[in-house]
């Protein structure tokens, strides 16, 4: 998949400016933010964990679409794309949009009306891609960009993830099968979007690649930052 | 497939320190050109690789996801990245992205291979 850089508007201001910490602004109703507002960037260079890059390709055959047209889409609906249920995440995407800098809120509903609150930040986004990245004391340091890109006739889709577990507890929880269960939540959501503007059983390739294999000991004290351990309780529901 | 338009090129100043001269793009399609550059760039007893953005052009979300994949494998090496020549915007993204944290950026291409020969 190509990040088509060259097919782009090419601008400075594809980039969230630089920002020392995040600032929520308007998202939609019901959506529960804590640990997100004030706390830093985390990038893949400050997690606890093995460093992972994971990408998910599916295309869309002969689609009658540019690949913007299927962006545009996808950001303007990103959250419907989400696989749904108790302990799945949910995202409340800005209401101004994904755009550079903006802020989402991410809620996982938890047995009790406990919810585990997290965000994004839109660190970039372009015409054929967008990028968020995590905030400190999300479950996972890194990145994610989503794409689409022109190949022949086909319109080629991708999730391109780059991260690793924040603290020591979510990597132990990959160790125990996370990985894989994390891996499938990205290949539903890829099915979800293929189905959107095709057939909805549209097969998708994933590739896993292990970036760095050691653990970051220096970032062990993650885990007192972790929104694993600074849960919410919903009272009205 | 876009190609890349990535140019890269490799100076070796001494046996300890090496510079890449990065011009044009840094995308996800500059993986090959700037792995063989690295590779070009690092030898035996390669201590610093520095990273001269003087000529980049453009560079994505992609470009730093693969400067994350060359600053792991150059502390798996036990060599020091370090960056010059880029410009505000970029100064401010490695910033946003904290890689300025691991890789120490530098004004000027003399001042980094001052701080190399430290």
């Amino acid at each position: 998949m190509n990040d088509k850089a060259s097919g782009t508007r090419r601008s400075t201001d594809n980039w969230a400016a630089s920002v020392r910490t995040l600032r929520v602004g308007a998202v939609a109703e019901g959506a529960l933010n804590a640990n997100v507002q004030g706390h830093r960037t985390s990038g893949a260079l400050q997690g606890f964990g093995q460093l992972w890059q994971k990408t998910f390709r599916t295309r869309l055959p002969g689609a009658n679409l540019a690949p913007a047209d299927v962006i545009r889409v996808w950001k303007g609906e990103f959250a419907t794309f989400w696989p749904r249920g108790l302990g799945m995440p949910r995202m409340f995407a800005p209401l101004t949009g994904i755009a550079p800098g903006e802020v989402g809120v991410i809620n996982i509903d938890m047995p009790g009306g406990v919810v585990l609150s997290t965000g994004v930040l839109v660190m970039y986004a372009d015409d054929e891609s967008f990028t968020f990245m995590t905030p400190e004391g999300h479950m996972f340091a890194g990145w994610i960009t989503f794409s689409a890109g022109q190949e022949d006739t086909d319109v080629l889709l991708q999730i391109q993830v780059l991260i690793r577990a924040y603290d020591p507890l979510t990597e132990l929880f990959q160790l125990l099968g996370g990985r894989r269960v994390e891996e499938r939540f990205w290949e539903r959501t890829l099915q979800a979007v293929a189905a959107r503007f095709g057939p909805p059983d549209a097969v998708i390739q994933t590739e896993v690649s292990r970036v760095d294999g050691r653990r970051q000991w220096s970032r062990v004290g993650n885990i007192f930052r972790s929104s694993n351990f600074r849960p919410r309780v919903r009272w009205f529901r | 497939m876009t190609q890349s338009t990535t140019v890269m090129g490799v100076r070796r100043i001494d046996d300890r320190t090496s510079i890449v001269d990065i011009r044009g793009d840094i995308t996800a399609q500059s993986e090959g050109p700037l792995m063989e550059a690295y590779n070009q760039a690092s030898g035996e007893r390669t201590r610093v690789v520095i990273l001269n953005f003087g000529g980049l052009d453009y560079m994505n979300s992609g470009g730093i996801g693969l400067l994350v994949t060359l600053l792991v494998r150059a502390n798996r090496l036990k060599q020091r990245l370090t960056a010059c020549g880029l410009n505000e915007h970029y100064r401010q993204i490695f910033e946003l992205t904290r890689l300025d944290e691991a890789i120490a950026i530098f004004v000027a291409e003399d001042q980094a291979l001052s701080a190399a020969r430290s």
